[in-house]
C-alpha cells in the first residue's frame, strides 16, 4: 500500500500552538503565508512587518525575519527597509484598524510612491486585539463595543473601502480582495498572495491582498456562523475579486 | 583642509553625508528646511542612498526605523512640533536598540509657537521624550564647527551603543554661517550590522520586537537598557569650560545660549568681574560630576537658557543644595543679546558681593 501525503504542516510554520481564537482567520492566513513563502523560495530574502493587533505575535509562528511596527506605521517601516535593501522582499501584515484607520496616510503615500512592497491586509471589521471596538471597516448596523447600538452612518460614517481607494492611486499595481471562510476562498487567497509577492519580485510596484477574515469572538458568533456572515454580509460591502491589475501594463 | 561657508543646517547635512549617512527622511518645517533641501540635492542621487520627503514626521521616523532595521545609517530632522510627532518612533528605536540620528532645530513653543530660535525642548530631549523608560544621547552644538563635529560623532555613538542620538540645535544655529572644516571623511565600508534583517539566509530567522505579554521579560529588557545607559553616563559626558579657573561666578549654558553667554563673559572680564562658564556639550549624559567638582570651590552659579528654566533642574540635582543658583531665561523665541546677559550677570555679581 502506498501512502500519499495530502496535507502537511508548512515547513515555515513553527511548531507552536496558535494563540488565536478557534475559527479566527489569522491562523489560516499565517499558514498560507508560510506555504507561499516556502513554495516561492523566499525565506532567505523576505522580511515581514507585523503590527500591533491580534497578529502581534506572528513572529511566534512564521519562521522568517520579522520586525514589529508601531500601530499603523507598517508601510513607512517597510519603505525604509526596502529602500536600503531593494533585493529583500518586504511585506506588512496589518489589521483593518492598523491599515485603514491610524495607518491610512502611510499606506496611501507608500502606494503612491510606488514602493515595491506588499501589504497583507486582514479585514475583520473590528479591532480584535483591543476587545472588539468599531473599525473603519465595521458594517453599517454592526454592533461593537464602541457602537453598541449598531454603526450609524450619520454619526460613524460608512465602511471604508481601502482596496478601492488604493486602486485609484497610480503607484498600485495589483490589488485583490479575497476571504478565508471556505476552502475555495482559501485557495484563491493563496493564489492572490503569490501574485502580490510576484509583483514585488518583478519590481513592478505596490501590491496588496485584502483578506476578509472571520473574528468569531468579537462578532459573538460560532466559527461556522462567522464564516457564513462573511458570505452573507461582508461581501456586500466588500466584494471579492481582483480590484486592480496593472501587471501587464507595467511589464511592457 | 578646505573651509566651507554654508548655513548651519547645511553643515549638519554635509557632515552626515560624510559620516556615511545613507538614508534621510524628513518633512518640511522651519527653521530647518535647508537641511532637508541639502539632502534632496546631495544625498538623493548618491549611489546606494535614499532621500524621501515623507508624508509626515511620523512616517519619516518610521522610515528611519525601517532603514535602521536593514542596517543603514539613517537620519531625520525636524523642529519642535515635528519632534513631538516623532516621539513614538524614537521610543521604538530605543526599545529595539536600533541606531538613528534625530536632529531638532528648536523653535519657540508651546503649540505651533514661533519659528524663532529657542531651547524649549530640553526636558523632552533629555528625559527620553516619548513613552517608556528610556534615554537618548543628546548633543548640544554651539557653533558651525561643532555642528559638523557632533553630527559625525552622533552617527558613531548611535552605532556603538545601538541607540537613538538627538542633536539638539536651534533655529539660529541652523541659519548661521561660519567657516567650517569637515574633519572626517565617510568611512569606506561601514561594518555590516549584526542585527540587520534581510531574510533568513545562512542563519535562523530573527525577530526585532518589543512587545511581550511577559512583564518579567520586559523588565529584563529595561535592565539591559539601563545597564547601557549607565555605561554611556560613565563614558560619554562632554563639556567645555571657559575661564573657570579663577571664577567667582559660573555661568551654565548650552548651545546658542552659551555662545551669547560667552559674549557676556568677555564683557564681564573687561570689567574685571571673575566670571567663567561651564557649557555642557552632552545634555544627556549631563556633566553632574564636573559641576560638583566646580562647586567645591565656587559658590555662585548663573543658569542661562532660552526657555523658562529646564536645564536648571539638572544643575540643582548636581549641586544637591551646595551653592546658590540664579536663573535668567528668555522663552518664546526671543534672542537675548550678550549686553543684556552681561547686565543681568553683573547685577548678580555685585548683589552677591563678589566684587569685594
Ligand atoms: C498608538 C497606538 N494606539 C493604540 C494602540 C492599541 N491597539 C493595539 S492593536 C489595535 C487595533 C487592532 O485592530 P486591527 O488593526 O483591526 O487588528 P486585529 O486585532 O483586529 O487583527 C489598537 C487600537 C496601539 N498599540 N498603539
Ligand atoms: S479576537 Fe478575533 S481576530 Fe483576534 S484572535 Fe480572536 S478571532 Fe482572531
Amino acid at each position: 500500500m502506498t501512502i500519499k501525503t495530502v496535507y502537511k504542516r508548512p515547513k515555515l510554520l513553527k511548531e507552536r500552538l496558535f494563540h488565536y481564537c478557534p475559527g479566527c482567520g489569522h491562523s489560516v492566513i499565517h499558514k498560507l503565508l508560510c506555504e507561499v513563502i516556502d513554495e516561492m523560495n523566499l525565506k532567505e530574502r523576505i522580511v515581514c512587518i507585523p503590527p500591533p493587533g491580534c497578529s502581534v505575535f506572528a513572529y511566534n509562528y512564521l519562521d522568517i525575519d520579522m520586525a514589529e511596527s508601531a500601530h499603523g506605521r507598517g508601510a513607512a517601516v517597510a519603505t525604509g527597509i526596502k529602500r536600503v535593501s531593494p533585493e529583500t522582499i518586504v511585506f506588512t501584515y496589518q489589521g483593518d484598524g492598523d491599515l485603514s484607520a491610524i495607518g491610512t496616510a502611510e499606506t496611501i503615500h507608500a502606494a503612491n510612491r510606488e514602493e515595491k512592497i506588499t501589504a497583507i491586509f486582514v479585514n475583520n471589521a473590528v479591532y480584535g486585539m483591543t476587545g472588539g471596538q468599531m473599525a473603519p471597516t465595521t458594517m453599517i448596523g454592526q454592533k461593537t463595543t464602541t457602537s453598541p447600538y449598531g454603526r450609524e452612518v450619520n454619526k460613524e460614517g460608512y465602511p471604508l473601502k481601502m482596496s478601492e481607494i488604493l486602486s485609484v492611486v497610480e503607484g498600485t499595481v495589483y490589488i485583490e480582495r479575497t476571504a478565508v471562510n471556505s476552502p475555495k476562498n482559501i485557495k484563491k487567497t493563496k493564489k492572490a498572495i503569490s501574485k502580490a509577492f510576484q509583483v514585488q519580485i518583478d519590481n513592478l510596484g505596490f501590491s496588496m491582498v485584502e483578506i476578509l477574515s472571520p473574528c468569531p469572538t468579537n462578532w459573538k458568533m460560532s466559527p461556522i456562523e462567522s464564516w457564513h456572515w462573511v458570505d452573507k454580509e461582508m461581501v456586500k460591502e466588500f466584494p471579492l475579486g481582483v480590484i486592480k491589475d496593472r501587471i501587464k501594463v507595467k511589464k511592457c | 583642509m578646505n573651509k566651507y561657508l554654508i548655513s548651519g543646517n547645511s553643515v549638519i547635512a554635509e557632515a552626515a553625508i560624510r559620516a556615511g549617512c545613507q538614508c534621510y527622511f524628513g518633512y518640511p518645517i522651519t527653521p530647518q528646511n535647508e537641511l532637508t533641501e541639502y539632502m534632496a540635492l546631495h544625498l538623493s542621487r548618491k549611489e546606494g542612498c535614499t532621500f524621501i520627503q515623507a508624508e509626515s514626521e511620523i512616517s519619516a521616523i518610521n522610515m528611519v526605523y525601517g532603514a535602521s532595521i536593514a542596517g543603514a545609517r539613517a537620519m531625520t530632522s525636524s523642529s519642535s512640533p515635528g519632534i513631538s510627532l516623532k516621539q513614538e518612533g524614537i521610543s521604538y528605536l530605543a526599545a529595539c536598540e536600533l541606531p538613528a540620528v534625530i536632529v531638532n532645530m528648536m523653535r519657540g513653543g508651546p503649540g505651533l509657537g514661533s519659528i524663532s530660535a529657542s531651547q524649549s525642548d530640553y526636558f523632552q530631549a533629555t528625559r527620553g521624550g516619548g513613552h517608556g523608560d528610556y534615554r537618548t544621547i543628546v548633543l548640544s552644538p554651539a557653533s558651525g564647527q561643532e555642528l559638523a563635529d557632533l553630527t559625525q560623532r552622533a552617527f558613531d555613538l548611535a552605532d556603538n551603543y545601538r541607540t537613538p542620538v538627538i542633536i539638539l540645535g536651534d533655529g539660529m544655529l541652523g541659519q548661521m554661517m561660519e567657516p567650517v572644516e569637515f574633519h572626517k571623511e565617510a568611512p569606506e565600508n561601514l561594518s555590516t550590522k549584526s542585527w540587520a534583517l534581510k531574510g533568513a539566509k545562512d542563519r535562523p530567522s530573527k525577530i526585532i520586537k518589543t512587545f511581550t505579554s511577559n512583564p518579567n521579560e520586559l523588565e529584563e529588557i529595561n535592565w539591559r537598557l539601563f545597564r547601557k545607559y549607565r555605561l554611556i553616563e560613565r563614558e560619554e559626558v562632554d563639556y567645555e569650560t571657559y575661564m573657570v579657573e579663577d571664577a567667582e561666578l559660573i555661568v551654565i549654558a548650552y548651545g546658542i545660549a552659551a555662545r551669547i553667554a560667552k559674549g557676556a563673559i568677555k564683557k564681564a572680564r573687561a570689567h574685571n568681574l571673575k566670571v567663567g562658564m561651564l557649557r555642557p556639550i552632552t545634555l544627556w549624559p549631563f556633566p553632574f560630576k564636573k559641576i560638583q567638582e566646580i562647586s567645591k570651590r565656587v559658590q555662585y552659579f548663573f543658569v542661562f537658557e532660552m526657555n523658562m528654566g529646564q536645564m536648571i533642574e539638572d544643575v540643582q540635582l548636581a549641586l544637591e543644595g551646595n551653592g546658590e543658583i540664579s536663573f535668567y531665561g528668555r522663552p518664546g523665541g526671543v534672542i537675548p543679546t550678550p549686553s543684556e546677559v552681561f547686565r543681568i550677570l553683573s547685577r548678580q555679581y555685585y548683589q552677591k558681593g563678589l566684587n569685594r
